[in-house]
C-alpha cells in the first residue's frame, strides 16, 4: 500500500491462492509486518509500540474490572474495594489499569515530543499528526472519564471542576454542563454516562490508531535525519530500509520489555505513588478537598487554564472587546484547548525547509526550552493558585503559545540550517563507521 | 536529544507525583521504619494481631471499618487468625442489624465472619478501613514528589505521628473541645488523645508504651487499607525478575540481529 517499493505477499499453495483471491487479509498482514522501515531509526521510535501495548493492556484490564464494578453512587467506591480485596488478583488488575494510564501518557508525551523534534508532523505526514492529536484528545477524555469511576473525593470534585469549565462557555455553557452531567450537579446520571463513555472511547481510539498506522504506512516513517527513503526502485529503497519484521519488532519488544520491567516495579512496590490519597476517601458532596489537583498528565494544561486570571491584561482586553462575554474563566478554557490546537497546527506553522531538528542549530534550543516549559507547567499545575505560581504559569503559558505561533514560523526565515545527509544509508553508515563503499550494490551480502 | 527527553519525562513524573500535594499548614510527620516498607517488606503477623487488639479495645469504640470483612482476619498476609478465632472474634460484636430476621421485620444478632467490621459509636469519627492510604505523611519538597519517592506515601507514619503527636494543649471552639496535635494539618484536632500507653495488655507481655501501641495500630491500619500488600510485592518481584530476564534475552537477540547489518564488511 505504501509508496516505498517492496516485496508483496505471494500465495504459494493452491488453497492459499484461492483464499487470497477471496480475502487478501494475509497479504494485508504481510505488507503491514514487512513494511520497509528506515534503518536509522533511533530509540525515540519505540513509543508507538509502547502505546499500542498500553491501549491493549488498558482494554483487557478494563474489561475484567467492569465484570466486578458497579456504576452506582452508593456502590461504586465499595465495588472498587471489593475488587481490591475479594476478587482473585483484583488488586493487581486494578493497579495495572490505574498505573497503566500513567504509562500511556508518559509514552504519548515522549511520542509527541519526538514528532515535534524530528519534524514528523511536516508534509507529507500532516494527516498522521492530526489523527495523532485526535487520539491524544480522546485519551485525555478517556482518562478523565475513568478517573470519575472509583467515586472518591478527587473523582467527584475533579468532575465538578472540569465539567464546570464547560459551564464557562458564554450563553450555552450552563445548559451544556447540565447536558453533559445529565443533571445540574455531579451525581448518578453523570456516573452512569461517564462509565458508558469510558468503555466506548478506547475502541474509538483503537479505530483511530489503525488509521494513524495506515497514514504513516502510506507516507513511510519519518526518521532522525528527516530525509525521505529513496523510492526510485526496490534495490534503492532497500539500501535505506529494513523490513519491520524482524528488525524493528525485536528492537521495539526489547524496549517494551525494559519499560515494562520498570512499570512492574512501580505497580508492585509503589502503586499509589502517582495517585492522590484523597481518592481513597469516598465521594462526599459536602466536603471539598483542600486542594483539587488533576492527575499528573493534565497538569501542564491545567496550569495554562489557571494562568489567565482577570488581572492579566490580555484577558482584560478580551473582556473589554467582547463586552464581557469572554471573561477570565472562559479565556482560561479557550487557552487550555488552544494550547493543544496550536500544537495540532504545527505542520502549517513550521516554515523551515529542513525537517529534522538535528540540522537546525537555533531550533534545538527553542525546542529544549519547550520541553523544559512543559515540565515547568506540569509542576505549576499542582501548586496552589497563588503568587509566585500565577506569574510563573503565565510566563510558561506564554512561551508555549509563542513557540508555536511566533518562534516556529520565524525560525524558518531566520535560521540557517546545516545540511542533512543525502540519504538514510549515508547517515546509517556514518554512524557505524563505514565509508561510502556501501554504495556498491552487493545483494550477495 | 532523545536521552534528554527521556530524562525530562522521568523528571516530570517525579514532579507530578509530589505536586499532587500542594502546600498548606501541613503537620509534622516523622519517618518511621515499618516491616512492610521497601520492595521486600511484608507485614509482621504478630504486630498485626497486637494492632487488632488495640483497634478492638480502643479505636472501635468510636470508629468503624465498613470495607473490611471480619473473615479477612484469617487471610494469609494478615493477622492469620484461625477459623475458630475469627468466629469468636466476630461474635464479640453483638449488635449487627439483620433485616432478614423476624420474618423481614429485622433484629439484632451477633456478627458472623462474613460480616464487615461494624460502625463505631461516634458518627463523626471517620471510617478507618482505608485511612492509611487516604493520608499522605510526606510531601514535597516544593511539590517535587522526591520525599514520597524516597520514604513512601507515609500513611502509616501519619497515623503514628498523629497518635503520638498530642502536645497536651486544649481549647474550646464553638462548643467543641480541640486538642493540639503536631501531626494534624492545622494543628487542632477534635479527637481526644486515644492512647496514652499501657491502654492494652498483651498476653505475651509485649511492650505496650505509647510508641509501641501507636506503631502496632498504624501497621494494622495499613493492613486494613492494603490487605494484599504481601501478595502484591511478591507478584511485583516475580514480575520484575521475569521481565528483566526477558529484557536481557531481547537485548541479546536484538544485538545479534542487527550486528550483520551494522558491521557488515563491504
Amino acid at each position: 500500500m505504501g509508496g516505498i517499493p517492496h516485496d508483496h505477499y505471494e500465495p504459494k499453495s493452491k488453497s492459499a491462492k484461492a483464499f487470497h483471491a477471496r480475502l487478501p487479509i494475509v497479504g494485508l498482514l504481510y505488507d503491514t509486518l514487512m513494511f520497509p522501515t528506515p534503518k536509522n531509526l533511533n530509540w525515540m521510535w519505540i513509543w508507538g509500540i509502547v502505546l499500542t501495548f498500553c491501549l491493549a493492556m488498558q482494554i483487557v484490564t478494563g474489561v475484567v474490572l467492569v465484570m466486578h464494578y458497579t456504576p452506582h453512587v452508593d456502590l461504586a467506591f465499595a465495588s472498587i474495594e471489593h475488587i481490591m480485596r475479594d476478587v482473585n488478583g483484583g488488586h493487581m488488575i486494578r493497579y495495572f489499569h490505574m498505573n497503566g494510564a500513567s504509562l500511556f501518557f508518559i509514552a504519548v508525551y515522549a511520542h509527541i515530543f519526538r514528532g515535534l523534534y524530528y519534524g514528523s508532523y511536516k508534509a507529507p505526514r500532516e494527516v498522521t499528526w492530526i489523527i495523532g492529536m485526535l487520539i491524544y484528545l480522546l485519551m485525555m477524555a478517556t482518562g478523565f472519564l475513568g478517573y470519575v469511576l472509583p467515586w472518591g473525593q478527587m473523582s467527584f470534585h475533579g468532575t465538578a471542576v472540569i465539567t464546570g469549565l464547560f459551564g464557562a462557555i458564554p450563553f450555552i455553557g450552563e445548559s451544556l454542563q447540565t447536558w453533559l452531567l445529565g443533571a445540574s450537579a455531579v451525581g448518578q446520571p453523570a456516573l452512569n454516562r461517564f462509565f458508558s463513555l469510558h468503555y466506548l472511547l478506547p475502541f474509538l481510539i483503537a479505530g483511530l490508531v489503525i488509521v494513524h498506522i495506515w497514514a504513516f504506512h502510506t507516507t513511510g516513517n519519518n526518521n532522525p535525519t528527516g530525509v525521505e527513503v529513496r523510492r526510485g526502485s526496490k534495490v534503492e529503497a532497500e539500501k535505506d530500509t529494513l523490513p519491520f519484521w524482524p528488525y524493528f519488532v525485536v528492537k521495539d519488544l526489547f524496549a517494551l520489555a525494559l519499560i515494562l520491567t520498570v512499570f512492574m516495579a512501580i505497580v508492585g512496590f509503589m502503586p499509589n505513588y502517582l495517585g492522590h490519597p484523597d481518592n481513597y476517601i469516598e465521594a462526599n458532596a459536602l466536603v471539598t478537598p483542600a486542594h483539587i489537583v488533576p492527575e499528573w498528565y493534565y497538569l501542564p494544561f491545567y496550569a495554562i487554564l489557571r494562568a489567565f486570571t482577570s488581572e492579566v491584561w490580555v484577558v482584560q482586553i478580551a473582556s473589554f472587546v467582547t463586552g464581557g462575554i469572554v471573561d477570565a474563566k472562559f479565556f482560561g478554557v479557550l487557552a487550555m484547548f488552544g494550547a493543544i490546537a496550536v500544537m495540532a497546527l504545527a505542520p502549517w506553522l513550521d516554515t523551515s525547509t529542513v525537517r529534522s531538528g538535528r540540522y537546525r542549530p537555533m531550533f534545538k534550543w527553542w525546542f529544549g526550552i519547550l520541553v523544559a516549559d512543559f515540565i515547568f507547567l506540569m509542576w505549576l499545575g499542582a501548586r496552589p493558585a497563588a503568587e509566585p505560581y500565577a506569574t510563573f504559569s503565565l510566563i510558561g503559558a506564554t512561551y508555549w503559545f509563542a513557540y508555536f505561533l511566533v518562534i516556529l514560523p520565524l525560525l524558518g526565515v531566520l535560521e540557517k540550517p546545516s545540511t542533512p545527509p543525502t540519504t538514510i544509508e549515508d547517515d546509517f553508515n556514518a554512524k557505524y563507521g563505514k565509508s561510502g563503499a556501501a554504495d556498491a550494490a552487493n545483494p550477495a551480502e | 536529544m532523545f536521552k534528554r527527553l527521556t530524562l525530562g519525562v522521568t523528571l516530570a513524573l517525579a514532579l507530578a507525583a509530589g505536586g499532587a500535594q500542594a502546600a498548606g499548614s501541613e503537620g509534622h510527620v516523622e519517618d518511621h521504619a515499618f516491616s512492610f516498607e521497601g520492595p521486600f517488606g511484608s507485614y509482621d503477623q504478630e504486630q498485626l494481631r497486637r494492632g487488632l487488639k488495640v483497634y478492638t479495645e480502643v479505636c472501635s469504640a468510636c470508629h468503624g471499618m465498613k470495607f473490611v470483612a471480619i473473615r479477612s482476619l484469617g487471610d494469609e498476609g494478615g493477622p492469620l487468625l484461625s477459623k475458630a478465632e475469627v468466629r469468636a472474634y466476630a461474635s464479640e460484636f453483638v449488635e449487627v442489624w439483620d433485616q432478614s430476621l423476624n420474618d423481614g421485620e429485622g433484629d439484632y444478632r451477633e456478627a458472623l465472619p462474613a460480616d464487615h467490621f461494624p460502625k463505631g459509636g461516634n458518627a463523626n469519627a471517620p471510617d478507618l478501613s482505608l485511612m492509611a492510604k487516604a493520608r499522605a505523611g510526606f510531601h514535597g519538597p516544593a511539590g517535587t514528589g522526591i520525599n514520597q519517592l524516597l520514604k513512601g506515601m507515609g500513611g502509616a507514619e501519619y497515623i503514628y505521628s498523629l497518635i503520638t503527636g498530642y502536645t497536651g494543649e486544649e481549647k474550646t471552639s464553638a462548643g467543641v473541645t480541640l486538642y493540639e496535635n503536631s501531626a494534624y494539618p492545622g494543628g487542632w484536632i477534635s479527637m481526644a488523645p486515644p492512647l496514652y500507653g499501657e491502654d492494652v495488655e498483651f498476653a505475651d507481655g509485649h511492650k505496650n508504651d505509647l510508641e509501641h501501641l501507636s506503631e502496632d495500630i498504624s501497621a494494622f491500619l495499613m493492613w486494613t487499607a492494603e490487605p494484599k500488600l504481601n501478595d502484591r510485592k511478591r507478584a511485583g518481584l516475580l514480575g520484575v525478575l521475569i521481565l528483566g530476564f526477558l529484557t536481557l534475552m531481547l537485548f541479546l537477540a536484538n544485538k545479534a540481529l542487527w550486528r550483520p547489518i551494522k558491521y557488515k564488511k563491504d
